[in-house]
């Protein structure tokens, strides 16, 4: 990727509220913020964790209350949420690595699970409700998040738009250098052999941790920047099968690419809301997808495209 | 000792750098290792043979703390290092190989020895930096790489990397380190005749000024190389001397070659 494809994705960004439903574009970069999150653990160390969604659903938890029943501003809120999944993130993969594989696996969601079950039972949550009607508020005090602009006579939201792509686009560039630094380095030595990582003297359960905290903290930025844009935080964000579809997201896209678990959220999203009109069977045309990408790009789309030309994307 | 016989060659050590006492490993009730009394001089090659299954590996993972001892003592340089993890070894200076290829496949053979000289740079765990920082570190990694003949193969995937090339590949990324005590496990093994003959003297290159204590069963590379053989049998030690004393004991021929030469 070089510094030009980077503005372009950038200006991309940038004039999409003008073109595509802004709504619907937030969601796009809170999932892909999601899948970059879960991708960090996945494709650069090598950690499957089935337990995503507690750090994203739980930020969206803590942020929404914050926000709505403590009245912070959205930025205190949003970094509160991001702190909070860093340390449940802490917490979680303190005892996860020291299992591998699926173990490693079940670990993670079991402990989601608590999480949902906490979510469920705490009395500020909302219970099988959720945490509904969250103010997004006045950033810094100052900027109402829910101010539209006229724009050719249709209202948008461009200051909550750019709140949110600003978030996104920290979040992922706080990813990006995490992949291409000293840091990044070990960890891929770590997926690629972890016997001999550890030969060398680098103690792989402490950059395992790191990184599952780095993952899980972004993961949160991400759940709190969903938090704002639908002024809801519910069971759905913690529940396990978001922690499933990140997984296919990430993988549709194509794991351990920088621009492959974004794409493969922006997919997975677009399809379920161009098919709402399927019902029930939208779950089976995913999985259909999912199942032929799998066969066909196994390093999913971006990842094949990135050997077409050669190139790392 | 658990040999009955008393082991040919018994000097006293002038200055172990690795010693082992009554080291013993059991899986489940099977003595893998028993009563080892080992010790390795400083600025050896020492190598550790036996037939198959006589512990050799179990002794370098026991060694490497990829093993836990069920009993007994690993000293480094006197310092009891039998509690400690795999990782502090290293960083006390004891490197190991691995018996199949320890490379890191999915990277160039440049990011491989890199990688190793990047443990001393403290900055491992710094994810806010460039790893452009990292370029200072590629003179050197070259040099490496170059002194075992893989210059010209610096930036392609380790993967598709040659078997003898990816073993010398092992040895740069662990000369990078600077380890006082290499430990290599088989470093000829699957290996044709003409590699067998580069792996040999890059090991006797990378020699020069360390310890090496390697497990081998190809016994013209162990003549070649070690100042000092053991073979182990059945997890203890068989016989302990230069090659010349260990090849006319009869309990090695017998055990290597059985019972018609005793």
């Amino acid at each position: 990727m070089n510094r030009y494809a980077w503005i372009a994705l950038a200006l991309l960004g940038l004039l999409a509220p003008f073109v595509v439903y802004p709504v619907f574009m937030m969601k796009l970069l809170c999932f892909g913020l999601f899948a970059a999150a879960f991708n960090l653990l996945l494709g650069y160390t090598g950690l499957l964790s089935f337990g995503h969604a507690a750090f994203f659903g739980g930020a969206a938890y803590v942020t929404g209350h914050l926000v709505k029943n403590v009245g912070l501003t959205p930025e205190v809120g949003v970094l509160a949420g991001t702190v909070f999944a860093g340390l449940l993130g802490w917490a979680v993969g303190s005892l996860a690595i020291r299992r591998q594989g699926i173990y490693f696996a079940m670990v993670t969601l079991a402990l989601a699970q608590i999480v949902y079950f906490v979510a469920l039972k705490l009395p500020f949550t909302g219970g099988e409700d959720g945490l509904q009607g969250i103010p997004r508020g006045l950033l810094f005090g100052l900027i109402d998040l829910n101010r539209v602009a006229m724009v050719g006579g249709n209202p948008l939201p461009l200051s909550l738009y750019y709140f949110i792509f600003a978030l996104f686009c920290l979040g992922f560039w706080v990813i990006h250098r995490a992949i291409h630094s000293p840091f990044g380095q070990v960890l891929k030595a770590i997926r690629e052999n972890e016997a001999r990582a550890i030969s060398l003297g680098y103690k792989v359960e402490r950059f395992k941790l790191m990184a599952f905290v780095l993952s899980s903290a972004l993961a949160g930025l991400a759940g709190s920047m969903k938090c704002l844009v639908f002024q809801l935080a519910s069971l759905t964000d913690v529940n396990w099968h978001t922690s499933g579809e990140v997984v296919l997201m990430t993988l549709l896209g194509g794991v351990g690419t920088v621009l492959g678990p974004p794409a493969g959220a922006f997919t997975v999203v677009t399809l379920q809301s161009k098919l709402t009109m399927v019902g029930p069977w939208i779950t089976v045309i995913i999985g259909g997808i999912f199942v032929v990408c799998v066969l066909l790009f196994r390093r999913g789309f971006i990842g094949e495209l990135g050997r077409l030309l050669r190139r790392p994307l | 000792m658990s040999t009955h016989n008393p082991v040919p060659s018994e000097r006293a050590l002038a200055d172990p750098i690795l010693e082992t006492k009554r080291l013993s490993k059991e899986f489940k009730g099977f003595a893998a290792v028993s009563d080892l009394n080992l010790k390795v001089e400083r600025g050896h090659i020492h190598a550790l043979i036996g037939p198959n299954g006589a512990g050799k590996t179990t002794v370098f993972n026991l060694l490497t703390k990829f093993l836990t001892p069920t009993t007994g003592t690993i000293l480094f340089n006197g310092t009891d290092i039998t509690r400690e993890q795999p990782a502090d070894i290293a960083l006390r200076g004891v490197i190991r190989s691995f018996q199949i290829s320890a490379v890191f496949p999915g990277l160039t053979p440049l990011e491989n020895v890199r990688l190793a000289l990047q443990r001393a740079t403290k900055t491992s765990y710094h994810f806010w930096r460039s790893d452009r920082c990292l370029d200072r570190l590629d003179a050197r990694a070259m040099e490496l790489l170059d002194a075992v003949g893989l210059a010209e193969h610096s930036g392609g995937l380790t993967s598709e990397l040659a078997y003898g090339r990816k073993r010398a590949l092992e040895i740069a990324t662990t000369l990078a380190l600077e380890p006082e005590l290499m430990l290599l496990d088989e470093p000829t093994q699957g290996m044709g005749a003409e590699d067998v003959e580069k792996i040999t003297a890059l090991v006797k290159q990378a020699s020069a000024g360390r310890t090496i204590l390697m497990v081998e069963h190809n016994l013209k590379v162990v003549e070649t190389l070690a100042d000092r053989i053991t073979v182990l049998q059945r997890g203890s030690i068989l016989a302990e001397g230069t090659y010349a004393e260990v090849s006319q004991d009869p309990q090695v021929l017998e055990a290597y070659l059985g019972s018609a030469h005793a």
